[in-house]
């Protein structure tokens, strides 16, 4: 058995140290968990996600205290009850709106970071994979909390992405009728979404990031030459007084005050947002109530899942389904796609700096595509982008086998 | 003892499968349409009064459900293009009766009747009168709703011998 100070009083450091190992738990966790120097802001992409999924789940917390999901209630329980009545509601209500958009911008910055990186590979596979899984997670939670204010754009995404399971041709209106609890979106839909919302997602959410940490720890994060050092022996000068020879640096309190000082930067674009620009998460149809006889003239989802419905759009029922798919899966595939042994910035790989930069400027086109009309020009426009994403994973595995190694 | 444990193991690790079975088994029925939702499935509309080239919408199952009463003209186009098979015919006159859910992805088509068509605006998808698709990406017509002809109405939700026959040749899908 452990040793006890039978003097040390209750609460002390060492009565806590002996019974929790405080110190242990601080060194490993803080002061002596390793961050290389070689890095700039864009590391700090991931406190700054940990950060705003803290303010979705504050403000959620205070919206789930007036919220009512029912059909007949919910939309005044948001647009009346919570936006005029509750002190303060309109504060939760666009914190966690526009918390819920730009979440997926930080993500869109911290995926497209470690692409240009390489941060997916040599041991840091685990990390992409998991940090995919959250992006999945994300997108779910996002998805049913775009239901709960059961407006027209609430009613007719639920029908129209919950349409996608019946899987085209294979005509599957028995699942979907099973996802929806009914033959369309009712109350049972309502309430299952809800509880999906505010509580299955976010729990499995939480793990994930949980998950998401562990798998950082042992190939530690990567740097901005994709240098491999010996962390031990940085870690072992850096304690010895020589931070100058050294290449790493603690993450509490050394690269945590970088990341508090982006953090900042970051919240005066945020409250930017909540209090001058809410407007841009709040779409204006979803300010009429559902209807199941009335679909809005254009449907379209929010900015960060254009890019993907883009690719479902041009192409008829099944291989547009099959070209969806692909795309939601694709990018777990990457550090298997990816055949060259290099972790470079995709400066320095050759032909992966033109397949890196194609692939971020065609997202933004499908993005752009995805929230214009399916019309004459645009059309094809985003008929030809669906087309060059799909032939840019294909080529992939081709390109990053004759890179060079460097 | 080695084979008395992993017996025990292997008891244990069964009959724990076998609970989670259930318990998955248990949680796909809560999932299910409650049966008060399936239950209040029928649905009568009377045709009578439908006036010519003139959507008239109803509902059924929380569907939209699109009457096209057809013109003379929408008939005799109709039979040269064999689209005829999709129309209802009570007496002398035919109707398009049909969900009206685009067959892509769900939303509802808006008819023109100065282009006699249905235009899906979510993703650009095309219908004729006869609610046969005429332009990509539906894969299909819009689905004809199970019936059953009574006089001069129609009884939605039940399986009338003519809707029978629209399954058993293809003309419809089962909604």
């Amino acid at each position: 058995m452990a040793h006890f100070d039978e003097n040390a009083k209750p609460f002390s450091h060492q009565w806590l140290n002996d019974r929790l190992a405080i110190d242990t738990l601080k060194r490993v966790l803080s002061t002596e968990y390793w961050i290389p120097k070689n890095i700039n802001f864009l590391w700090a992409m991931g406190m700054v996600l940990a950060a705003t999924f803290g303010l979705l789940l504050i403000s959620g917390i205070f919206l789930l205290m007036y919220y009512q999901p029912n059909t007949n209630l919910a939309f005044d329980s948001v647009n009346y009850t919570i936006m005029t009545e509750v002190g303060y509601g309109w504060l939760w209500r666009h914190i966690h709106g526009v918390g819920a958009s730009v979440v997926f911008l930080i993500i869109y910055i911290h995926m497209f970071t470690g692409i240009y990186y390489g941060s997916y590979k040599r041991g840091r596979e685990l990390i992409w994979l998991s940090g995919m899984l959250l992006f999945v997670l994300f997108s779910a939670e996002a998805f049913s909390g775009y239901m709960l204010p059961w407006g027209q754009m609430s009613y007719w995404a639920g029908m129209v992405i919950t349409n996608l399971f019946s899987g085209g041709s294979l005509h599957a209106n028995g699942l979907v009728e099973w996802i929806r609890g009914d033959y369309i979106p009712g109350q049972a839909f309502l309430s299952r979404f809800f509880m999906l919302h505010v509580l299955l997602m976010p729990l499995v959410i939480i793990g994930a990031i949980v998950f998401h940490f562990g798998t950082l720890r042992l190939p530690h994060v990567n740097n901005q030459d994709g240098e491999d050092f010996d962390f031990e022996e940085s870690a072992r000068l850096y304690k010895e007084g020589k931070k100058k020879e050294s290449k790493v640096i603690p993450f509490n309190p050394v690269f945590l005050s970088k990341d508090v000082f982006v953090m900042g930067i970051y919240f005066i674009f945020f409250f930017y947002l909540v209090f001058y620009h809410f407007e841009f998460a709040m779409d204006p149809v979803n300010f009429d109530p559902a209807n199941g006889l009335k679909t809005p003239t254009h449907i379209y989802p929010e900015w960060y899942f254009l890019w993907s419905y883009e690719i479902l759009r041009p192409f008829p029922t099944d291989p547009g389904l099959i070209a969806f798919g692909f795309a939601q899966v694709i990018f777990f595939l990457l550090p298997f796609l990816d055949r060259s042994p290099n972790v470079a910035p995709a400066s320095r790989r050759g032909l992966f700096k033109f397949w890196f930069w194609i692939l971020l400027v065609d997202m933004i086109v499908l993005t752009f595509m995805g929230k214009l009309p399916p019309q004459g020009i645009w059309s094809t426009i985003g008929l030809i982008a669906a087309i060059i994403f799909i032939a840019l994973w294909v080529l992939l595995p081709i390109i990053t086998k004759l890179e060079k190694k460097l | 003892m080695s084979n008395r444990r992993d017996f025990m193991g292997m008891a244990l690790g069964g009959f724990t499968a076998l609970g989670g079975i259930g318990a998955l088994y248990a949680m796909k029925k809560t999932w299910d349409p409650l049966p008060s939702v399936k239950s209040a499935g029928f649905t009568t509309i009377d045709l009578k009064d439908a006036p010519e080239n003139v959507l008239v919408t109803e509902k059924w199952r929380g569907k939209p459900i699109f009457v096209l009463k057809q013109s003379k003209e929408m008939v005799a186009k109709a039979k040269k293009s064999k689209e005829i098979d999709r129309l209802i015919k009570i007496g002398d006159d035919y109707y398009m009766v049909a969900v009206g859910l685009c067959t892509h992805l769900g939303c509802i088509p808006g008819y023109n009747p100065e282009t006699e068509g249905f235009l899906c605006a979510c993703h650009g998808g095309q219908y004729d009168s006869t609610a046969m698709v005429t332009k990509a990406p539906p894969p299909r017509g819009l689905d004809i709703p199970p019936f059953k002809i009574d006089g001069t109405k129609l009884v939605l939700g039940e399986q009338g011998p003519e809707y029978k026959k629209m399954l058993a040749d293809g003309t419809t899908m089962p909604v």
